[in-house]
C-alpha cells in the first residue's frame, strides 16, 4: 500500500524489501524485469559455453580412431550434461532473458505480472545449475543421455548418483520454468497498455506466449516421469520395474509427451526473434502476420500429437507408426508456412545486412535444412535406419543451433544496444557470424553422411577400419572454428561495454514499442503507459501516444525483495536433502520454503 | 500482495492473479491427467496382489468423499460470507471447510495404514505404485490447501479478512474446489470403476 508516488525502489516499512538498487544485494533482491532478464542472459550464457566446451572435449574424443582421450565413463557423462546444459540452462533461459526484458517493453507495461515470482524463477533456475553441474565436483555427473531411458536410469544399472542428480535437478529447473510461465502468461494477458489488442502484439511477444502456453502443459508431464523415476530409485516403487509387470517405454512415453512440445519450447522463440529481425532490416512489415501468429498456434496443438515418433524403433506396430509419422508430416505444414512468410517479407525489401539480419536469414536457410532432414525421418522405415544414428544428431544440431541458437544469436546482436545503451561492432560481428555459419555447417553437415554410413551415436569411439576417420576429423575442425568464434562474440561483448557507439533510442529503425524509449530504458520503462493505435506503432503516423523523457509525474517502481532467493535456497536444500536421502535437510528446505512463501505475502509490496 | 493491485489498469478487467491462478490449474491438470493415465494404463498389471478388488474400501471412502464435497459447500459460503462482510458466518464456514478438510486427511490416513497392515505398500505391486503416488498427490494438495484456508481464518480472526480481501479467498476457494473435482475423477476412476486383472 503506502503512498501512491515514490521514488525508484522505495517501499516503506518493507521488511524483505530491500531499498537499495545498487552493489550486489540490489542485484539479489532486484524485481526489476530488466535486471533479472539481464541475470538470465549473462547465467545462460555462461552455461552455454560450458556445455560447448562438453562437446568440444566430445569432439576432440572423436576425433581419431581409437583414440583414448577420454574415457567411455566421462564420455557418458559429457554428451549426457552436453544435451542437458544446452537445452534446460542454455537455450531455455537465453530465451528467458529476452521474455524478461523485452515482452513488457514490448506490450507497453511497467514490469511482469509478478515481479518477485519472477525473480523466484531466475534463483531457482540457476541454483537447480549449479545443482547440476556441482555433480561433476563428485565425478558423478548424469551418464543417461539427455533423455534418460528406463531401465538405464534404475537403480539395479545406475547405482550411483549420477541419475539421482539429473532427475532432482531437472525438476528444480521444472519449478523455474513453471513459475516463470504463469507469470508471463498473467503477464501478456493481462498488463497490454491500451489499445495493445492481441492482434497487434508483436510476433515475438506472440511467439514467446505461446510457448509458455506449452511450457505449462509439457513440464508437469516431465515432472511426474521424473518423480515415478525418482520413487523407482529411493523407495522401491515399480512404475519401470519389468519383474513387476511395468513398462519401460512408459518413460519413453511420458519423456516424449513432454520432450516433443519441449522443441517447441526450444524453437518458437527463436522464430518470434527473427521475425521481429527480418522486417526491421528489409524495411516492409511482417508478411502475413495473422498467418504467422496462426501457425504458431497450430504448432503448439499438434505439437501434441506427434510424440512417438521418437519411439518408431520400439515397434509400435503399423496403425501407430502411421498415425504419428503422417501427423509428423503435417506439422512441417505450419512450419513451412513460416518459411514463406519471411522469405515474402525480405522480397522486395530494402535489406539492410547488419549482423542481427546476417543471423536470421542464416536462420531460415539452416532451420530448413533441418527441418528436412526432420521430415526424412517422420517415415518409419528411413527412421529405423537413421535412429540412435549420427543422423539424428546432424538433425538436432541443425534445428537447435541452426535454429534456436541462430534465431537467440540474431536477438542478442538485434536487442544488446536496447539493453546496454551501445552498439556491438558491426565488423566484430560479421566475423563472428561468417565463423559460425561456416563452423556450423563444417561441424554438423558431415554427421549427416557418418550417421548414414552407420555411425551409432553416443559411441566413444570407433575402429579405423570404419572409415569414418576423415569425416569425423572435418567435423571436429569444424567444432574448433565454432569454439573459437565465441571468443569474437565475447570479445565484440567487452569491446563494446567501453568503445561501442552509444545507441540511440531506436538504432535500427524497427517499428515496435521497445524502441520508444531511451537505451538502456529507464527503471520505470514508460515515463507515462503509452496508446497504441497501430501494429506497427513506430512506422505508423500516430501509431502511440507520446512518450515524453521525463515523466510528468513520479513512477512508482517496485522495490526488492528477498524472500524470493530465499524461498529457492530451500527448494535447493530440498531437493539436495532428496539427493542424500536425509529426511532433516529435505524437511529443513520444505520449512525454509514456507516461511518465506509467508515473508512473501504478507510483505508489504507494491505492485 | 495487496489488494491496491485491484485497482491498477488490466488489458481484460479480470484480476491479474486470477489468470496466474487459471493457468496454474491447467497446469495441475497436466499433472494429475498423467497421474491417472499411468493408473489406467497400468490397472490389472500387477504380477502379484493385493488387487483393488480385495482391499479397497468404497463404503468408507464414500464416507470420505461426502466430506470433501461437504467443505466445498462450505468454502462457497465462506467466499459470499466475506463478500457480505459478514465476520461471524465468514469464521465459521472457513472453520467447517478447515474441519471437512482435516476429516478427509484422517480418512486417508487410516486408509493408508490400513492398506499397510494388509500388506499393501508403495513397492508391492504396480497397484500399490501407482495408487499410493496419485492418492498420496492429491492428498498432498489438500494439505496444503487446509494450510492455506488456515491461514485465511487466522487472518479471519485477526479482522484482516474483509471484503477487500475477497479475491484472496476467491483464488483458495477455486484452489480447493479444484482439489476436490480432482477427487471426484479419482473416486469414480480407482474406486468406482474397477478393472479386473487384464489377460
Ligand atoms: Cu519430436
Amino acid at each position: 500500500m503506502g503512498a501512491p508516488a515514490a521514488t525508484a525502489g522505495s517501499v516503506a516499512g518493507a521488511h524483505g524489501a530491500a531499498d537499495a538498487r545498487s552493489g550486489v544485494w540490489g542485484w539479489i533482491t532486484t524485481t526489476d524485469h530488466k535486471r533479472i532478464g539481464i541475470l538470465y542472459g549473462v547465467t545462460a550464457f555462461f552455461f552455454f559455453l560450458l556445455g560447448g566446451l562438453e562437446a568440444l572435449l566430445i569432439r576432440l574424443q572423436l576425433a581419431r580412431a581409437d583414440n583414448t582421450l577420454i574415457g567411455a565413463e566421462t564420455f557418458n557423462q559429457l554428451f549426457t550434461m552436453h544435451g542437458t546444459t544446452m537445452v534446460f540452462l542454455a537455450i531455455m533461459p537465453m530465451s528467458a532473458a529476452f521474455f524478461n526484458f523485452i515482452i513488457p517493453l514490448q506490450i507497453g507495461a511497467r514490469d511482469v505480472a509478478f515481479p518477485r515470482l519472477n525473480a523466484f524463477s531466475y534463483w531457482v533456475f540457476l541454483l537447480g545449475g549449479l545443482f547440476l553441474n556441482s555433480s561433476f565436483l563428485f565425478g558423478a555427473a548424469p551418464d543417461g543421455g539427455w533423455f534418460g531411458y528406463a531401465n538405464l536410469t534404475s537403480i539395479q544399472y545406475s547405482p550411483g548418483m549420477n541419475i539421482s542428480f539429473w532427475a532432482l535437478g531437472l525438476q528444480i529447473l521444472g519449478i523455474a520454468s513453471l513459475a516463470a510461465a504463469f507469470n508471463f502468461i498473467a503477464t501478456i494477458i493481462n498488463m497490454r497498455a491500451p489499445g495493445m489488442k492481441l492482434m497487434r502484439l508483436p510476433v515475438f511477444t506472440w511467439m514467446s506466449f505461446i510457448t509458455q502456453l506449452i511450457v505449462v502443459a509439457a513440464f508437469p508431464v516431465i515432472t511426474v516421469a521424473l518423480v515415478f523415476l525418482m520413487f523407482d530409485r529411493m523407495f522401491g516403487t515399480t512404475f519401470f520395474s519389468v519383474a513387476a509387470g511395468g513398462d519401460v517405454l512408459l518413460w519413453q512415453h511420458l519423456f516424449w509427451l513432454f520432450g516433443h512440445p519441449e522443441v517447441y519450447i526450444l524453437i518458437l522463440p527463436a522464430m518470434g526473434m527473427v521475425s521481429e529481425v527480418l522486417p526491421t532490416f528489409s524495411r516492409k512489415p511482417l508478411f502475413g502476420y495473422p498467418v504467422i501468429v496462426y501457425s504458431g498456434m497450430l504448432i503448439g496443438v499438434i505439437g501434441w500429437a506427434v510424440w512417438s515418433h521418437h519411439m518408431f524403433a520400439t515397434g509400435m506396430g503399423p496403425i501407430a507408426d502411421s498415425y504419428f509419422s503422417s501427423v509428423t508430416m503435417l506439422i512441417a505444414i505450419p512450419t513451412g508456412v513460416k518459411i514463406f512468410n519471411w522469405i515474402a517479407t525480405m522480397w522486395g525489401g530494402q535489406i539492410r545486412l547488419a549482423t542481427p539480419m546476417l543471423f536470421a536469414v542464416a536462420f531460415i536457410i539452416l532451420f530448413t535444412i533441418g527441418g528436412i532432414s526432420g521430415v526424412m525421418h517422420a517415415s518409419p522405415p528411413t527412421d529405423l535406419q537413421q535412429t540412435d544414428t549420427y543422423f539424428v544428431v546432424a538433425h538436432i544440431h541443425y534445428v537447435l543451433f541452426g535454429g534456436a541458437i541462430m534465431g537467440i544469436f540474431s536477438g542478442i546482436y538485434y536487442w544488446w544496444p536496447k539493453v546496454f545503451g551501445r552498439l556491438l561492432d558491426e565488423r566484430l560481428g560479421k566475423w563472428h557470424f561468417w565463423l559460425v555459419f561456416i563452423g556450423m555447417n563444417v561441424t554438423f553437415f558431415p554427421m549427416h553422411l557418418i550417421g548414414l554410413l552407420g555411425m551409432p551415436r553416443r559411441v566413444y569411439t570407433y575402429g579405423p577400419e570404419l572409415g569414418l576417420e576423415q569425416m569425423n576429423l572435418v567435423s571436429t575442425v569444424g567444432a574448433l572454428l565454432l569454439g573459437f568464434s565465441m571468443l569474437i562474440m565475447v570479445y565484440n561483448f567487452w569491446w563494446s561495454s567501453k568503445h561501442g557507439e552509444i545507441a540511440q533510442n531506436n538504432p535500427w529503425g524497427a517499428a515496435t514499442l521497445e524502441w520508444a524509449m531511451s537505451s538502456p530504458p529507464p527503471v520505470y520503462n514508460f515515463s507515462v503507459i503509452p496508446e497504441v493505435r497501430s501494429r506497427l506503432p513506430l512506422w505508423t503516423v500516430g501509431g502511440v501516444t507520446e512518450i515524453p523523457d521525463v515523466p510528468p509525474e513520479p513512477v512508482h517502481v517496485p522495490g526488492g525483495s528477498y524472500w524470493p532467493v530465499v524461498a529457492a535456497v530451500g527448494i535447493l536444500v530440498f531437493f539436495i536433502g532428496a539427493l542424500v536421502q536425509s529426511l532433516w535437510l529435505a524437511v529443513g528446505g520444505v520449512l525454509v520454503l514456507v516461511v518465506s512463501v509467508f515473508k512473501w505475502a504478507f510483505e508489504p509490496f507494491e505492485m | 500482495m495487496t489488494t491496491t493491485a485491484l485497482a491498477h489498469h488490466t488489458s481484460t478487467g479480470q484480476d491479474t492473479r486470477k489468470i496466474a491462478f487459471w493457468t496454474f490449474i491447467g497446469s495441475e491438470c497436466m499433472l494429475f491427467g498423467t497421474l491417472i493415465a499411468t493408473y489406467l494404463s497400468y490397472e490389472g498389471k500387477s504380477v502379484t496382489g493385493p488387487t483393488p478388488q480385495e482391499i479397497l474400501n468404497i463404503p468408507v471412502t464414500s464416507v470420505s468423499t461426502f466430506v470433501l464435497l461437504m467443505s466445498s459447500l462450505a468454502m462457497v459460503l465462506a467466499l459470499t460470507a466475506v463478500v457480505r462482510g459478514d465476520k461471524l458466518q465468514t469464521r465459521l464456514w472457513l472453520t467447517a471447510t478447515v474441519g471437512f478438510g482435516t476429516m478427509f486427511l484422517a480418512f486417508q490416513y487410516y486408509e493408508f495404514n490400513s492398506f499397510v497392515a494388509e500388506g499393501l505398500t508403495i513397492s508391492t505391486n504396480l497397484f500399490g505404485s501407482t495408487f499410493f503416488v496419485l492418492t498420496g498427490c492429491h492428498g498432498l494438495h489438500v494439505l496444503i490447501g487446509v494450510i492455506w484456508l488456515t491461514t485465511l481464518l487466522i487472518l479471519s480472526w485477526r479482522d484482516q479478512l474483509g471484503p477487500e480481501k475477497a479475491m484472496n479467498v476467491e483464488i483458495a476457494g477455486l484452489y480447493w474446489h479444484f482439489v476436490d473435482v480432482v477427487w471426484i475423477v479419482i473416486f469414480t476412476v480407482v474406486y468406482l470403476i474397477q478393472r479386473g486383472p487384464v489377460a
